[in-house]
């Protein structure tokens, strides 16, 4: 096999140009903005790509858009962890020299989409699960999160899960395009309605219209190029079921395995890093996450969370964008996990920038709770 | 306004495949069938024809005894679609099946409050429910589940 640490970098990374409410664009508008975006950053042209990655609409669609032929095509969609995953896939061909320049783009106006909801009628979802309500993701991350409330105790669960979202929304206040930056205290998490219990409205994520992009080259070419390369260090992936009817056990993830393959790639351990981008789509996401990735113990997590400072200025920084519970998640969110790691890797994080960040960890979750892909970067 | 109080649109009715159509019919005769692997003796759901623990083609259609306990649940309180608007609150629920395998429905019986906490009082994780089933339309009833006490 050929040796994947270090063979490529992230070389460009972008947003579309508006996000947030932006009901006079389309899906397909934020993928094209934030692709144009992100090969300004990279210091490429739309005829250096020669390899395409995008998941929701295919990316035949997404090419013809955008006016690319590549020779490489990938539209693996497992959910909102789909472009974290989309890394490993393009430093492996990178690395064995099938191709050159990688686009990684996604758009989604989750809240503006003239789309029409209805999912396709033979998919095991809409035959087994819809009828009885299981619809959208609130519902089937809310019955997940209150089996753990069940095996490892409510107060302690709610605890981390009030302090995941306090947290995050502190980040969430130090970034101009947050959607969300309003206070929140305990007394608001508390008295934010019902959506699905055991989920507060403070537990689930924004809706948010956005799109983002990032740019994968070889490492030498890389080095030619105008921004410090972001390293892709290693990489794990995996899914372990499709709806959460059929999830092994709706308290332990499939990031239980894709972090060791990343971690043993990268060479290096959980004290090795300064940021952690986690998928939260939900709270009860992240705490899970957090245990699966080993950062703690299973059903420790709410004693893991107590014993650090997750917000701005503390020792455990996570999420430093806002996350998707409170800066943006326009559906399939892992685009906005790797956006934010590149940003704060190459120092350019603004008010919110950590003061040493060398090293980050993105894992993304999608689906039910299905997919996993861990990423780990870093920065010379 | 007149959007409101009119009736619910349908709620998302299966539409039986070539796989499980066996599935629905008896759905239909209020009874709750499962695929078992003669092979691995393995009962699992959703129905398929090859058995996804041991891939064996030897699989075969068992009457369940209708009897599990509560794996997981949660309330929805905000309706999913507008489908769901007059049965908000209710019960999500993926109950264990006495044969071994597990399936996502509705718990019901359940007393209906505003307040799901108060709901959630009635609900324990591994409470003991027996199936039931909810007549849809004229080919299609759902088996979904209820306190065995109830
Ligand atoms: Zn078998």
């Amino acid at each position: 096999m050929a040796e994947l640490k270090n063979a490529a970098a992230i070389v460009g990374a972008a947003l579309s140009d508006e996000m947030g409410k932006v009901p006079h664009k389309s899906s397909m508008q934020h993928h094209a903005e934030a692709a144009h975006n992100a090969l300004k950053d990279a210091g490429l042209t739309k005829d250096d790509v020669d390899a395409v990655f995008t998941a929701g609409p295919g990316t035949l669609q997404l090419a013809e858009y955008l006016g690319i032929h590549p020779r490489f095509t990938d539209s693996t969609s497992v959910g909102g962890s789909s472009f974290v995953i989309h890394i490993g896939h393009a430093v492996s061909a990178i690395a064995n020299g099938l191709i050159d320049v990688a686009l990684v783009t996604h758009g989604q106006a989750g809240q503006s989409s003239r789309g029409r909801a209805g999912g396709d009628p033979t998919a095991m979802g809409t035959q087994y699960e819809s009828p009885y309500g299981f619809i959208g993701a609130p519902q089937n991350y809310a019955l997940a999160g209150n089996r753990y409330m069940h095996e490892f105790g409510q107060e302690r669960t709610r605890d981390a899960w009030a302090e995941i979202a306090m947290s995050t929304r502190k980040w969430a206040q130090l970034n101009p395009r947050a959607y969300q930056r309003g206070d929140m205290t305990r007394e608001d998490y508390d008295a934010s309605r019902w959506i699905t219990y055991p989920f507060h409205l403070f537990d689930c994520c924004v809706v948010t219209d956005a799109g983002g992009a990032f740019v994968i080259t070889s490492l030498d070419r890389a080095r030619d190029l105008p921004k410090k390369p972001v390293k892709v260090l290693g990489f794990g992936e995996g899914h372990d079921h499709g709806i959460i009817s059929q999830m092994p056990s709706v308290t332990s993830l499939i990031a239980r395995e894709t972090h060791k393959q990343a971690f043993d790639m990268a060479g290096i351990t959980h004290d090795d890093l300064d940021l952690r981008m986690i998928y939260d789509s939900f709270t009860y996401t992240v705490l899970l996450t957090l245990e699966d990735l080993g950062f703690c113990g299973k059903g420790e997590g709410p004693d893991f969370i107590k014993s650090k400072t997750l917000g701005p200025g503390g020792d455990f920084a996570m999420n430093t964008s806002g996350g998707g519970l409170s800066y943006t998640h326009s559906g399939m969110y892992g685009m906005f996990l790797v956006v934010e790691a590149v940003t704060q890797l190459r120092g350019e994080a603004g008010d919110r920038q950590l003061d040493v960040c060398n090293t980050a960890l993105v894992h993304g979750t999608g689906g039910s709770l299905s997919s996993g892909g861990t990423t780990l970067l870093g920065i010379d | 306004m007149s959007q409101q109080q009119s009736t619910p649109p349908p709620k998302p009715t299966p539409i039986p495949q070539q796989d499980n159509e066996f599935y629905w019919e008896k759905a239909k005769a209020h009874e709750l069938w499962l695929r078992k692997c003669s092979d691995c003796n393995e009962v699992y759901f959703y129905p398929r024809d090859i058995s996804p623990c041991c891939f064996s083609r030897n699989t075969e259609w068992i009457k369940a005894s209708g009897k599990g306990t509560l794996y997981t649940w949660g309330i929805t309180v905000r309706p999913p679609t507008p489908a769901f608007r007059e049965d908000a609150p209710f019960v999500l629920a993926i109950v264990d099946l006495e044969e071994g395998c597990r399936i996502p429905t509705n718990l019901v019986g359940i007393p209906k409050d505003p307040d799901p906490e108060k709901m959630a009082a009635h609900i324990t994780h591994g409470m003991a429910v027996e199936v039931a089933f909810e007549d849809r339309t004229d080919a299609i009833s759902v088996p979904v589940f209820k306190p065995v006490d109830s």
